[in-house]
């Protein structure tokens, strides 16, 4: 099973060249830190920030200067400023290349829910209802079953959804799937030791597995 | 040059009252107008709607206003912040609208600038689109949003001038540029207040004439929600 930041790791890799990103809170806020030293990417903060720089040591910390999660950070070379409104039209208009972002749960046609447990958690949806209805590129970072062993990678899902038919890519700590434009999720890689047994008992959506599933490279 | 100077923050915000409908900027804790939020937890006003992004913590920010049961309803995109706030909510005590962050900005930009709806494709499939009018436009559905104005907008900025010009500094800029346009009165605290002719025109963010009154804040604690440093 893959730890959080292995899974963070994991995702670094499908990170491309002049990209531009927005990672959302939680484990794709980790993968900022695996995105290999030579690609030159830039990182959006949905409130008003294109260019995150790394955390800031202790005598940098400037309480006008965090990112969607609220913590404090850096500028980078070539940052850039701008208010809210600017911020959605840039993810709304499809300038950003690849959101990461976490879930609940994912239905095998790629419906997403993150934001909502009725009764229990009404945080609220923040900017992913925005990020999932315009980002071409989604990839998921997320456990592969809840802590009662329920598994999260359904037909349905059964929270409130987040989006319809908007996943690409999940990363769960035991496997790498795919949502196949037909319907169901596509296999692609296992985390190491986890045996493709132990994924299809634990995908309780449709699963397609075609030909020997490598373990994940690290 | 028309000044907009108000003594302070008592004096903004006098005319403030019960079941006013308040367009307040700033993300989490930054950005947020926090001598205009201590002078309202002064007062004895109720029943207001706050429009804000976030709720502050439990303590801080619009949190005290909530503490203080001043408001009757929230719209934001996110509350997690603030467990006060989750439990009133839970607990049915007070009513709140969570929409989109981009549906936010965009009614409230909207708001300011005129345009009373416009489509887009946040929330489609989800709750949010219930009782909203959609439509597919070149293949793709949207959902028909409406603008969003409020009786006051409290902002806060970094440096102002006496005709309302404001500029901000790092993300602390976020929703203050949108909120204060689409309050019918826009009170704006800076940290520093300089004559009009001072700042460089081609650096201001926010251009005065969305401003009715400015003052220099007293004080700021500018409080950080999660102090994140590299070892």
């Amino acid at each position: 099973m893959l730890s959080k930041n292995q899974i963070a790791q994991r995702i670094a890799k499908e990170v491309r060249n002049r990209q531009y990103i927005n990672l959302g809170i939680g484990i794709p806020t980790l993968v900022a830190n695996y995105i290999p030293e030579d690609l030159d990417v830039v990182l959006q903060s949905e409130n008003g920030l294109l260019g995150i720089g790394p955390f800031p040591k202790e005598e940098q910390v400037d309480p006008d200067l965090i990112n969607a999660g609220k913590q404090t950070i850096t500028l980078t070379k070539g940052s850039a400023l701008f208010n809210s409104a600017e911020s959605f039209a840039m993810i709304r208009g499809g300038h950003v290349d690849l959101t990461i972002l976490g879930a609940m749960e994912v239905s095998e046609n790629g419906d997403i829910a993150n934001w909502k447990i009725p009764g229990k958690m009404v945080k609220g949806m923040g900017g992913a209802m925005d990020l999932v209805a315009s980002a071409e590129n989604i990839i998921v970072a997320m456990q592969h079953c809840s802590r009662n062993g329920k598994s999260k990678l359904l037909k349905e899902c059964s929270l409130p959804l987040s989006g319809l038919a908007c996943v690409k890519k999940i990363v769960t700590d035991l496997a790498l799937l795919e949502i196949s434009p037909n319907g169901g999720f596509i296999l692609k890689e296992r985390a190491p030791g986890v045996s493709v047994e132990e994924i299809k008992e634990k995908t309780e959506g449709k699963l397609i597995i075609e030909g020997e599933i490598p373990e994940m490279k690290f | 040059m028309i000044d907009k100077t108000v003594k302070n923050a008592q004096e903004a915000v006098k005319d403030i009252q019960s079941g006013a409908t308040l367009l307040m900027g700033g993300f989490g804790l930054s950005g947020i107008p926090e001598n205009c939020i201590s002078a309202l937890e002064k007062s004895s006003i109720q029943d207001l709607t706050i429009v804000s992004n976030n709720a502050g913590v439990d303590d801080f920010g619009i949190g005290l206003l909530l503490k203080k049961r001043m408001v009757k309803k929230m719209i934001s995109s996110y509350v997690g912040e603030n467990a006060e706030f989750e439990r009133q909510l839970l607990a049915g005590e007070l009513e709140v609208d969570l929409i989109p962050q981009g549906t936010l900005a965009e009614r409230v930009r909207a708001g300011g600038a005129g345009i009373p709806a416009f489509f887009t494709p946040a929330g489609v499939g989800t709750e949010v689109a219930e009782g909203k009018e959609s439509r597919e436009i070149e293949g793709k559905t949207y959902l028909l949003e409406k603008w969003l104005k409020g009786d006051f907008s409290l902002v806060k900025a970094w440096k102002g001038d006496t005709a309302g010009n404001l500029i901000f500094k790092g993300t602390s800029r976020n929703f203050n540029p949108i909120m204060a346009a689409a309050g019918k009165i826009c009170i704006a605290e800076v940290e520093e207040l300089v004559p009009a002719g001072e700042l460089d025109p081609i650096m201001i963010h926010t251009p005065g004439i969305y401003v009715q009154r400015i003052f220099q804040g007293e004080k700021y604690e500018k409080r950080i929600e999660q102090r994140t440093t590299s070892s």
